[in-house]
């Protein structure tokens, strides 16, 4: 029966083609986009995970979380060290963190920070060691890999955040100190210095151009991460930061939920696509049935007269059905996979996103559930016809 | 052995027309001829025979079982184990190849599987070197040589045969006719022919006219 099953679906290689193709199509559709959720929300809490608020200059609070910890927007501003450090004075602040970015080289941020930063996302170095003094760096996994970076490499920072900026700064180069271990966290993207090799860098060029905006005497830092003894913290510190002070307070957390939730619309809404193909491959599947118990009536009828019984036959249209389902399904997934995958890589050189190429998770197996529970709807309205089937009067037609 | 008793047949879409069969009483081996113009039910006769229509009234016994009793998937059963049918036009599955189609034919039978008398019935119809081929690959006499040998593969108590020469020449009808009796006394088995060709007649002793 599963042999004749198959005869039939390859004897009608176009029906059978049409009707994967569009299974495959919405499994492909809803896969990657449940694989994109999951893996860009993996990824936000994942880093945004070590710290619970962070300080900036005023402005649009996503743009800080996205600047500060994610490093893929402009940082808002600078705040003055020495103010943000008061701040930090509390009993409820467990550690904190000032980075101080500016510069980058090709396109890959030179972060300025203190090297417990690196502990936050439990880095380890591959080989050299920790920066000590100015304008020596560690950089990350994949930063070092794309621009084959080696200890004791050297390199001149750009200014500004985009590659191919206009204006090096060619007086005072980097060298590698370290290389990271892959951390699968935004790190693998950094250039870690410490702090004061930003502020080097800028100072030396005020020479040159005395009306830069870090003229101040007093050291600035872009932004300070926090982490807290408990949550609670965050809440009441961040509003009275928001409130009494000159810098802006946000919380990492709940600034993702709401990016995620505009997302979210995006997500909705291509989800909702790949559930009316899914339908329509369903429908295609039901029509490819019915089409199929239709021009075979004497086929059918003619395996009543060999012995065959009313539930053999509904096993053969079943049988036609899952095979039709499964092979859409395992297609569909592989094709989410590899456009997810191919994504990646884009994402990897673009934001410093990396994707995971990862088995069925339990969304996947509900859209293989839905897909079978599509099929067998199918089948069974499909196969009621049999039931009706008048095997004397299909084969006395002559 | 067949043997039918007070056999009638109400087709239900045609105007509750009533058909009346005469009782045939059939040992071992015999064949039967059935003679009859078209439209006097000669199909619906056969097909009351194979199990396929139930009858309106009387009785059907094969090897002593009684088909009125069957349930339908025990008729079904029993058709695939005990009836070959043969059709006047040839039903195939279009998907298999000839060998296909007769193994299909053996499974559905719940018989054990046997090669050597699926070869030999290949080779006795000629179709050894075709029994990789699809069916449409076949020529109309080799598909009613086919249509023969899924009739009889399983070897069947009975053949029971509807026009298998109406759209036969001369030739054909003879090789058909020769066909089914030899085959008929190798399966040990029944032939049951119902045709309205009057060439078929010559060839049986039995014969009953509807």
């Amino acid at each position: 029966m599963l042999y004749l099953a198959y005869k039939n679906l390859i004897s009608k290689p176009l029906n059978t083609f049409l009707s994967i193709l569009l299974l495959m199509l919405s499994i492909s559709l809803a896969t990657f986009v449940l694989q994109m959720k999951d893996q860009l929300n993996q990824h936000l809490e994942k880093n945004t995970k070590p710290f619970d608020m962070v300080i900036g200059a005023k402005g649009s609070p996503l743009q800080l979380i996205l600047s500060s910890i994610l490093h893929i927007d402009n940082p808002t501003g600078n705040i003055s060290l020495n103010e943000a450090l008061k701040i930090g004075k509390n009993p409820m602040v467990k550690e904190m963190i000032p980075v101080s970015y500016g510069d980058n080289y090709k396109g890959y941020r030179i972060l300025g920070t203190p090297d417990k930063y690196l502990n936050q996302y439990g880095a380890t170095l591959r080989e050299g060691k920790l920066y000590k003094k100015p304008f020596e760096v560690v950089v990350g996994s994949y930063v070092a890999e794309k621009n084959n970076l080696q200890l004791g490499s050297s390199f001149t920072s750009t200014h500004g955040l985009a590659e191919n900026g206009l204006e090096t700064h060619t007086t005072k180069p980097f060298m590698v100190t370290g290389i990271l271990n892959p951390t699968a966290s935004i790190l693998d993207h950094l250039i870690i210095t410490n702090l004061k090799s930003i502020w080097e860098v800028h100072e030396h060029e005020h020479e040159h151009t005395p009306h830069e905006e870090y003229h101040e005497k007093e050291r600035e830092i872009t932004s300070l991460l926090v982490k807290f003894r408990n949550p609670i913290g965050a809440l009441q510190m961040s509003r009275y930061i928001n409130e009494k002070t000159t810098m802006q307070a946000a919380l990492p957390k709940f600034e993702i939920e709401r990016l995620m939730k505009f997302l979210g619309v995006g997500f909705q809404t291509i989800n909702s696509i790949a559930i009316i193909i899914l339908l329509v491959a369903g429908l295609s599947i039901f029509i490819n049935l019915i089409k199929t118990v239709r021009e075979r009536k004497q086929e059918l009828a003619l395996l009543r007269t060999y012995g065959a019984n009313i539930f053999q036959l509904v096993k053969l249209v079943f049988l036609e059905a899952i095979f039709l389902s499964m092979l859409g399904f395992i297609l569909g997934w592989f094709l989410g996979r590899i456009s997810t995958w191919f994504f990646s890589i884009y994402s990897e050189n673009a934001y410093g996103y990396h994707f995971v190429f990862g088995l069925p998770n339990n969304k996947e197996l509900f859209i293989l559930a839905l897909v079978i529970l599509t099929t067998f709807i199918a089948a069974i309205l499909a196969s009621t016809s049999l039931y009706k089937l008048n095997v004397s009067k299909i084969l006395a037609n002559v | 052995m067949i043997r039918t008793h007070a056999l009638q047949f109400t087709y239900q879409d045609v105007e509750n027309q009533t058909l009346y069969f005469p009782d045939i009483d059939l040992s071992a081996k015999e064949d039967l001829l059935i003679l009859g113009a078209s439209g006097v039910g000669k199909t619906t006769f056969i097909h009351l025979l194979a199990g396929l229509l139930p009858p309106k009234g009387g009785k059907i016994f094969i090897d002593d079982t009684f088909l009125n009793k069957l349930t339908r998937k025990q008729l079904d059963y029993f058709r695939g184990q005990h009836i070959g049918l043969i059709f006047q036009r040839a039903y195939f599955i279009r998907s298999l190849s000839v060998l296909e189609n007769l193994t299909l034919r053996e499974k559905l039978s719940k018989k054990k599987s046997d090669p050597q008398r699926k070869e030999e019935l290949i080779q006795q119809l000629g179709l050894s070197n075709l029994q990789n081929k699809r069916i449409h690959q076949l020529s109309e006499g080799q598909q009613q040589r086919l249509s023969i040998a899924l009739g009889v593969v399983h070897s069947p108590k009975v053949i029971l045969a509807d026009e298998p020469t109406s759209n036969l020449d001369d030739v054909n009808c003879e090789k058909v006719i020769s066909l089914l009796k030899k085959e008929a006394r190798i399966c040990k088995s029944n032939l049951v022919i119902i045709t309205h060709d009057q060439r078929v007649k010559s060839h049986f002793n039995n014969h009953i006219i509807l």
